[in-house]
């Protein structure tokens, strides 16, 4: 097997870091990140040790799976995209029909002696699919390999939907269509595309969205209406944030959070306790750790070799911006209520490793640099 | 140059790599601009909740956490004169869930269900209740626990998260129905009452006086609310001490001038009869005793009386709800015999020694068919007094005066022995009575006045009715020869810096008794009433002190031919009453007994009652003024 880097000719003068394939600046950005999210973390669960020992105890597991992905080298998966793509489709079909369910969702496929859900794989393989198939094709993309383009998020992004797991497939929908844009995708189709969501958007609304969806968009437009019922979770937040004012309430002292009134506040309201807590510096502190690694991710998509790490570098990075976008949007109220985490900052959560395993790729686009002349 | 496909097959061999780089390159710079704008519009949206609507939120949040509890204040208790506690509060018990914090409230039930504290009615009855329930609010599963049921529960706590006992103080009337139309009780608050309090100041109470002293003292007995301002969590549950407290202000404690053991005797007396006791204090217008009777058991309206028994209450034919005391309309009968006989005096109308000749019956002078008959078959003689007249209780004789002073003379002064007006008692249920006169039949019934209605008012029947408080006001003002009070039954009020007696008043329109003589005269015809001769002297034969009374019998059938109590259904027999003073010489305690529905008359069925009453209130003086003389004695011992 060709795993093993063969372009490390000479293995002494390098540091720690670039032995294990790991980009500084990343991993700076990703560590205080998560030093910043234990600390929220263990205010928002009652300073529970419990949880935040489990919690590192994920981090860890995620850690290692960074590590190896970053340690392989992009081509080697490159090579692999398609077979894993399509193994990611075959899973997601076999979940229709043998999946645990838990939560109202059919999401889980039972191993015995563990479980997972092959949807935290199409985050990866979409991407990834999407990536390999523009690599070997020249940009930007005709019409005809847009339509293929379409068809291969559309596959993944239906069998997670019938789940019903709507913030995945969110997530895994808008991964693709990164690429797409980052393929160059002509502006004029861009448009063309944007107008027929829209007049798309009703026929959706009476004909596939679920009941609990529904409600999730209505109580998003007027949560002031149900204020004991669904519209509970954004009104106390959003008093959970608005209190915390300029300098926040300090760390354990958010009544908000400490006192229950914030529902789900150590999961995907996490937000909420740390805007009260620490107010608007704190807002801005996290958002530009943020912003350091995303801003990273696109430093290393700029500098990538090829088409195939370039594009999946740029889908990588803005699907973790829209991770972060959509959480805090929806803890502030300017988005509707969609079941996603505060990525590296909300407790638990099966993506926490998928997520790991990105910036591992990125990592390993930035370090397994061929040798070019000049 | 080449064919299309050709072309296309070109394109993806020879890529441009460098306008593809190109290209690329542009498009990540593109996306990280707009992640860029995005975080900024983040940015934006927390500065706009944070330091924007700041206030706002601020405000909300703390709305959240700190919640004023208010606190209810203690009731009032009310003792009786010598500090006997006539209405108290208990602390009850009940069983409540908060049904945020149950997980299963089915299964929560049916648990408790088993452990033996609940019955299934209450699991039934909860579940209907829950509907339209406050958020973190909680409902009462179960009320008055008692104490095994609260140890019970006690025991087993910890297997139900949720479910807590609940302490509560509530009123309770010791002396139950024996009391109740004296105090009346306090009952759940309902939405007519919401509509007239100060809301903010019953927040924390659940009841309220409906009926009697409760209600009248209302403002006394409640208090007034407090509350403490505490932090709480999502659940309701406080944390920690409290930020902020102003305790209540207790209701504050009322003195009857009532004395229980009086009103425990006269409930004896009149057990298993229909009608109304009112003894007072000649005096100062104290009421000593209010009976009416039947009365109920007040203790079921303070915690919820059941729909079958209430309308029991209210469809019972004795009307047990009905006071008597206050609001019994009866004719006063033969009881106003003195009063008449004073005012002939006074008015010049008769002297002591005005005789007549009683030959069992009287005629209308000028409508020789109007005979009416006395009461006794053959008269009681042609010589007849006033004296005699009063003592023997002679029809007759009150027919003439009655007829010779006319209407207009008897109306105008009896009114100044308080008939037609309210006695002034403090519970603000009593009615006045009907005094009649010219104008009130033409108002009223629409017609003149005959000769023939003065001739009824004569022996204290046709239109007149009277209540027994005014009977009994009526009787000690004759016995005392003084002016009139008002009727009262609180005589002090307690407050932070003690007891404050309260003012007594004397009533409107007095009658003058500046001629002693004709005083007198009445005074001791009826003297002779209870004395050998007099119509109540059976009962009260060998009185160990002094008194005066006057008896009364009230025909509630038409007066026609032979009348047998037996045959008569018996709501239409006669109403026995009986008024009188004691001691003769210096009233001490006038009383009026009025039974109602009686085989016999005044003399044997209203009389035996108020001697009984009567012996009991000295009984408790003579050992009160023994026991004070024993002391005295001791004392003095001790200085020596």
């Amino acid at each position: 097997m060709a795993l093993i880097d063969s372009d490390n000719s000479d293995r002494r003068g390098k540091s720690l870091a670039q032995r294990l394939h790991l980009d500084l600046p990343l991993m700076a950005g990703l560590l205080v990140l998560i030093g910043f999210g234990l600390l929220i973390l263990f205010s928002a669960s009652g300073e529970s040790q419990a949880q935040l020992n489990r919690q590192i105890v994920r981090l860890t597991i995620a850690f290692m799976a960074m590590i190896f992905l970053a340690w392989i080298p992009p081509r080697v998966y490159q090579k692999w995209t398609p077979f894993l793509f399509g193994l990611g489709i075959l899973l997601l079909v076999a979940v229709i029909f043998v999946g645990e369910k838990g939560k109202g969702a059919q999401r889980w496929l039972d191993f015995g002696f563990f479980r997972f859900q092959p949807s935290e794989i199409m985050k990866l393989a979409v991407p990834m699919m999407l990536a390999w198939y523009f690599s070997e094709r020249a940009l930007p993309p005709k019409l005809r390999e847009l339509f293929v383009a379409a068809l291969l998020i559309a596959i993944p992004t239906l069998l997670i939907m019938i789940q019903p797991d709507l913030g995945t497939s969110i997530l895994i929908a808008s991964s693709g269509g990164f690429i797409i844009f980052l393929a160059g995708i002509q502006w004029r189709i861009l448009l063309g595309f944007t107008l027929l969501s829209v007049v798309y958007a009703p026929i959706h609304w009476f004909f596939v969205m679920q009941g609990y969806q529904k409600q999730r968009v209505l109580t998003f437009l007027d949560p002031e209406k149900d204020p004991l019922g669904s519209g509970y979770h954004i009104i106390q937040s959003k008093i959970a944030i608005g209190s915390g004012g300029i300098k926040g309430k300090g760390w354990l002292e958010g009544t908000q959070s400490q006192l229950e009134f914030l529902p789900e506040r150590n999961t995907d309201f996490i937000f909420a306790v740390l805007g009260e807590e620490f107010g608007f510096y704190g807002i801005v502190i996290l958002l530009s750790i943020y912003l350091w690694i995303i801003g990273r991710g696109f430093y290393i998509s700029v500098k990538a070799q090829d088409t195939y790490t370039r594009l999946l570098a740029g889908a990588i990075t803005l699907t973790f911006f829209v991770y972060v976008f959509v959480n805090i949007g929806m803890v502030t109220g300017i988005l509707p209520v969609v079941g996603l985490p505060l990525p590296l900052v909300s407790y638990g959560g099966t993506s926490m490793v998928t997520l790991m395993a990105s910036f591992g790729i990125l990592m390993g686009i930035q370090t397994h640099k061929k040798l070019l002349p000049g | 140059m080449l064919s299309a496909n050709h072309r296309q097959q070109g394109s993806r061999s020879f890529k441009d790599h460098y306008l593809e780089r190109k290209l690329l390159i542009s498009r990540s710079i593109i996306a990280f601009a707009f992640v860029v704008i995005m975080i900024i519009g983040l940015i934006a949206r927390s500065w706009y909740l944070q330091v924007i609507k700041f206030d706002d939120y601020q405000t909300r949040s703390n709305d959240n956490r700190i919640s004023v509890q208010p606190i209810p204040p203690k009731r009032g208790l009310i003792y009786d004169r010598n500090g006997a506690l006539l209405a108290e509060n208990r602390s009850v018990y009940s069983l409540e869930i908060i049904p945020e914090q149950v997980s299963d409230i089915n299964r929560t039930l049916t648990q408790l269900e088993k452990l033996g504290l609940i019955e299934e009615k209450h699991h039934r009855a909860f579940l209907s209740k829950l509907r339209g329930v406050r958020r973190f609010k909680s409902v009462v599963v179960k009320s008055r626990l008692d104490e095994h049921e609260v140890a019970l529960f006690s025991v087993n706590r910890y297997k139900f998260p949720g479910v807590k006992i609940e302490a509560r103080l509530v009123r309770h009337y010791p002396f139950a129905e024996n009391l109740v139309h004296a105090l009346g009780y306090v009952g759940r608050i309902n939405d007519r009452e919401l509509a007239q309090i100060d809301q903010a100041n019953y927040k924390a109470t659940r009841h309220i006086g409906k009926v009697g002293l409760e209600k009248f003292y209302e403002d006394i007995l409640h208090g007034e609310i407090g509350f403490r301002r505490v932090e709480t969590d999502v659940q309701g549950r406080v944390i920690g001490q409290p930020l902020f407290k102003k305790p209540p202000i207790p209701g504050k404690n009322i003195r009857l001038s009532l004395d229980v053991r009086l009103q425990l005797q006269a409930n004896i007396a009149m057990q298993g009869q229909r009608g109304a006791i009112v003894a007072i204090d000649p005096r100062n217008g104290d009421v000593l005793a209010l009976v009416s009777m039947p009365g109920y058991e007040p203790n079921d309206f303070v915690t919820g009386i059941s729909v079958e028994n209430y309308s029991n209450l209210v469809q019972s034919l004795d009307r047990p709800l009905f006071n008597r005391a206050l609001r019994g309309l009866y004719s006063p009968g033969s009881t106003i015999k003195p009063h008449l006989g004073w005012i002939g005096l006074e008015t010049g109308m008769i002297t002591p020694k005005t005789q007549i000749d009683d030959p069992g019956y009287w005629v209308l002078p000028g409508e020789e068919k109007r005979v009416i008959r006395d009461w006794k078959k053959g008269g009681h003689g042609d010589k007849v007094d006033l004296s005699l007249a009063i003592a023997q209780s002679c029809d007759p004789y009150f027919y003439d005066l009655a007829y010779r002073m006319g209407i207009d003379t008897i109306s105008e002064n009896m009114r100044d022995f308080g008939f037609g007006q309210y006695t002034g008692i403090d519970m603000g249920e009593e009615l006045p009575g009907i005094m009649p006169s010219r104008q009130w039949k033409r108002d009223e019934r629409k017609m003149p006045w005959f000769p023939g209605d003065t001739v009824n008012i004569g022996i204290g029947q046709g239109f007149w009715v009277a209540t027994p408080l005014q009977l009994a006001n009526s009787i000690a003002q004759l016995g005392t020869g003084d002016r009139r009070y008002q009727l009262r039954l609180v005589t002090a009020i307690e407050d932070e810096q003690g007891w404050h007696e309260t003012p007594r008043d004397t009533a409107d329109n007095q009658a003058d008794f500046s001629q002693q003589v004709n005083l007198k005269v009445v005074q001791e015809a009826m003297r002779k009433v209870n004395r050998y001769g007099g119509s109540a002297f059976t009962a009260f034969r060998n009185a160990t002190y002094t008194s005066a009374g006057k008896t009364g019998t009230v025909q509630l059938t038409s007066q026609s031919e032979e009348y047998d109590a037996e045959k008569v259904a018996r709501r239409f027999r006669d109403n026995a009453v009986y008024v009188g003073y004691a001691p003769f010489e210096n009233p001490e305690i006038a009383l009026a007994v009025v039974v109602e529905n009686v085989k016999g008359g005044g003399s044997s069925e209203a009389a035996p009652i108020a001697r009984k009453i009567l012996d009991e209130y000295f009984r408790n003086r003579n050992a009160k003024t023994a026991s004070l003389s024993d002391e005295n004695n001791e004392s003095s011992h001790g200085v020596n």
